[in-house]
């Protein structure tokens, strides 16, 4: 460990901390697209037409098991070179749109295992006070079927701001890359490297836990209602 | 005049807390060879905890076990008596079986390898034997004919009736029953019970049943326990703890619980 | 996007297939290994093992998987004088302690989620500890972890695609290579770049599916 330079370390630290709000907004922006877009699947799938169905369920596949890196390449380098619907997109852009899209089929799961976990029952009876379709969705399912999924999305939001620095190699500029460029000047890697590991770690670490106290919250109340519903 | 037996199992002063609930406060039991005790009482008296404590699941408060005059949870080292570790819990309890309420088959096993991985893997008795031993169980439960079955594949009673040939194959000598039947579908009770009765008959193993089957437990056992709120309220022989006693407690007990 | 298209970049990307699938397999081994050491770890009675376990599992889940890349890219041979003699093994061993702490969760829950009767049943029948774990419940618990070892082996293919930054030549890597010098390619390129890799994941997609069919037989869980 004789290599371990604090000088780097101290000097390299504010260089790196700037990025830190690109780093967070295309966190942020990716998050709030994949939110959106993963309604897009959700709704799709429910089309009721099954080849169409078929064909969104594999499309959905593709983009879940491909190197969201690969994604990124695409939307950067490619898609401005397509005829007629092509244009040049910001790297920022682009990391929003690549990582967006490839955490929306992710997303679209949440939303469907929050759908299918209330009980079907709920929808039948829904039917049988005459609600309309709207209502019954606004007011008897949604409302249910929301809450646990916050959870499940908190920690999707922690996984994306860990695959952000991606981003960095379509030139966003975040900590990652300004620790890159840190040591292309200097020749000096490891201490910026470690800053930026350890920004990861002191954000994500804290928000790992606080979600995983509001799932447990939630866990609770969910057995307690229950526990009222068997003692009644 | 009586003939003085040793015991098999001893309870001097048990305690067994759960947090702040006491949910035993004082057992003191004697248990002969062979002898067959029910325990009966309501729910929450602490019944089922008797005898997790003697099947070491867990572990005593305060106060001693001893089976066939040994202590269960504490071992000499050097002149002190200590905790004991899982050596010592596993060479006292190699005489103790245990049929639970859930079954608690190995679902990744079939019933004939559910009662041959003891036999061989914890007393090293050889594969071959340990077959015979398992599908002579079987017979006697009635099961010799689901050797290769999954418990997925059992109803309920045969699960338990599985249950019961692979504590049989240990060869305890004190057999323990917590609540066997109250997970069966009624039609599925009497099976297991008819099993229970045989096993009784043939005397040699003592045994220990929690029930409910009130008058099951009163017609199988030698003595029954009344236990209430931590503490053995009323015992006796199943006459006296049925016809005789005056504890209103217990009468008030079976009243809700016999038909 | 021509046919004639394909054919040329078709046999280009091929060449990078086998670092891809070399990288993929060492990671997975490398990963699965230490899913264990750390998931049993996390499970020991003994106090420092528990937090050694845990330290590992949150710095490895806690930061990105490219940061970690580029730090031991760097960091192994300035910081330790670790020399891997190449950066082969700097991927595997980057997808693999990642992944390994990301499974290690898998591997506790797992366990801690067979059901307690299964323990108190083989208590019961007398097993020590460790013979409880090895014939009742690692037995149990491995059923349920089968198909997440499934599902993060898809995401240990996706994450391959990192060690192009690092130079090793995989798809991605001559993918790129293509691309510089003809970027009016890049469509075509990058979409065929994905189908490699969705190829390769296909079978990957199938076994996890059966493996999730079958993990919900012969398993008493909580």
């Amino acid at each position: 460990m004789s290599n371990w330079k604090w000088d780097v370390f101290y000097d390299a630290f504010p260089y790196i901390i700037k990025g830190l709000w690109i780093t967070a907004g295309l966190t942020i922006a990716s998050f709030v697209f994949a939110l959106v877009f993963g309604f897009v699947w959700t709704f799709l799938r429910r089309v009721p037409f099954k080849p169409f169905q078929w064909i969104v369920v594999w499309v959905m596949e593709f983009i879940r098991s491909t190197p969201p890196l690969v994604q990124l390449f695409f939307i950067y380098y490619a898609f401005p070179q397509i005829p007629v619907i092509g244009m040049t997109l910001s790297p920022f852009v682009s990391g929003m749109i690549g990582l967006g899209v490839h955490f929306s089929t992710y997303i679209s799961e949440v939303y469907r295992s929050g759908i299918e976990g209330v009980d079907q029952g709920q929808s039948e009876a829904s039917t049988a006070l005459n609600f309309s379709t709207y209502k019954k969705w606004t007011k008897i399912i949604l409302p249910q079927a929301i809450p646990p999924t916050i959870p499940m999305l908190g920690n999707y939001l922690i996984i994306m701001f860990k695959e952000v620095p991606l981003a960095s190699t379509i030139g966003v500029i975040g900590i990652l890359q300004l620790a890159n460029n840190y040591g292309a000047k200097t020749w000096d890697y490891v201490e910026p490297l470690t800053i930026v590991a350890m920004l990861f770690l002191l954000l994500s670490y804290p928000s790992a836990i606080l979600i995983k106290k509001l799932e447990n919250k939630m866990n609770r109340n969910f057995d307690k209602n229950k526990m009222l519903k068997e003692t009644n | 005049m009586s003939i003085i037996v040793k015991p098999i199992v001893t309870y001097k002063g048990v305690h067994k807390n759960f947090g702040d609930v006491e949910v035993l406060k004082g057992i003191d039991l004697n248990i002969a060879p062979g002898e067959k005790v029910a325990i009966i009482g309501p729910s929450g008296s602490g019944k089922t905890t008797i005898i997790r404590l003697l099947m070491t699941l867990e572990e005593p408060s305060a106060g001693d076990i001893y089976v066939e005059g040994n202590n269960l949870w504490k071992m000499q080292r050097g002149n002190k008596m200590v905790r004991a570790n899982e050596k010592h819990l596993r060479k006292i309890r190699s005489d103790i079986g245990m049929v639970f309420q859930h079954f608690n088959l190995f679902p990744h096993m079939t019933v004939l390898e559910n009662c041959v991985i003891s036999p061989v893997e914890v007393q090293g008795i050889d594969k071959q034997t340990a077959k015979k031993l398992a599908m002579e169980m079987l017979e006697k439960v009635g099961l010799k004919d689901k050797l290769d079955k999954y418990p997925d594949q059992l109803s309920g009673g045969q699960k338990q009736r599985v249950a019961m040939a692979r504590a049989l194959v240990m060869k305890p000598k004190v057999m323990l029953f917590d609540e066997v039947t109250s997970a069966l579908d009624p039609e599925l009770v009497g099976e297991v019970l008819e099993v229970i009765r045989d096993l009784a008959e043939e005397g040699e193993m003592a045994m220990i049943l929690v029930t409910h089957e009130m008058d099951f437990a009163l017609d199988v056992a030698d003595r029954v326990l009344f236990l209430d709120k931590g503490v053995i309220a009323e015992r006796g022989t199943a006459k006296e703890v049925i016809e005789e006693s005056k504890n209103e407690r217990l009468q008030e007990f079976l009243k809700r619980f016999r038909s | 996007m021509t046919i004639s298209a394909i054919s040329e970049i078709f046999p280009v990307l091929a060449q990078g297939l086998k670092i891809t699938i070399l990288i993929l397999l060492a990671s997975a081994v490398f990963g699965y290994f230490m899913a264990f050491v750390a998931g049993f770890g996390r499970l020991s009675r003994f106090f420092i093992i528990r937090k050694l376990s845990g330290l590992y599992i949150e710095i490895f889940r806690g930061t990105s998987l490219i940061v970690q890349l580029f730090w031991l890219y760097y960091a192994l041979p300035i910081l330790f004088d670790i020399h891997l003699g190449n950066d082969f093994w700097v991927g595997a061993l980057a997808i693999g302690l990642n992944y390994g702490a990301y499974m290690s969760e898998v591997v506790r829950t797992s366990i801690n989620s067979v059901a307690k009767g299964q323990k108190e049943a083989s208590i019961a029948l007398n097993m020590s500890s460790f013979q409880q774990m090895r014939f009742i419940i690692f037995p149990q618990a491995l059923r349920m972890m089968l198909p997440e070892f499934g599902n993060y082996l898809i995401q240990m293919l996706k994450a391959t695609s990192l060690v192009s930054l690092i130079a090793l030549k995989d798809i991605l890597y001559y993918g790129e290579i293509m691309r510089s010098s003809n970027i009016s390619m890049a469509p075509t390129i990058y979409l065929l770049i994905l189908v490699f890799y969705f190829i390769i994941a296909l079978p990957l997609i199938f076994l996890t599916r059966k493996l999730e069919k079958m993990s919900k037989k012969g398993v008493a869980s909580q």
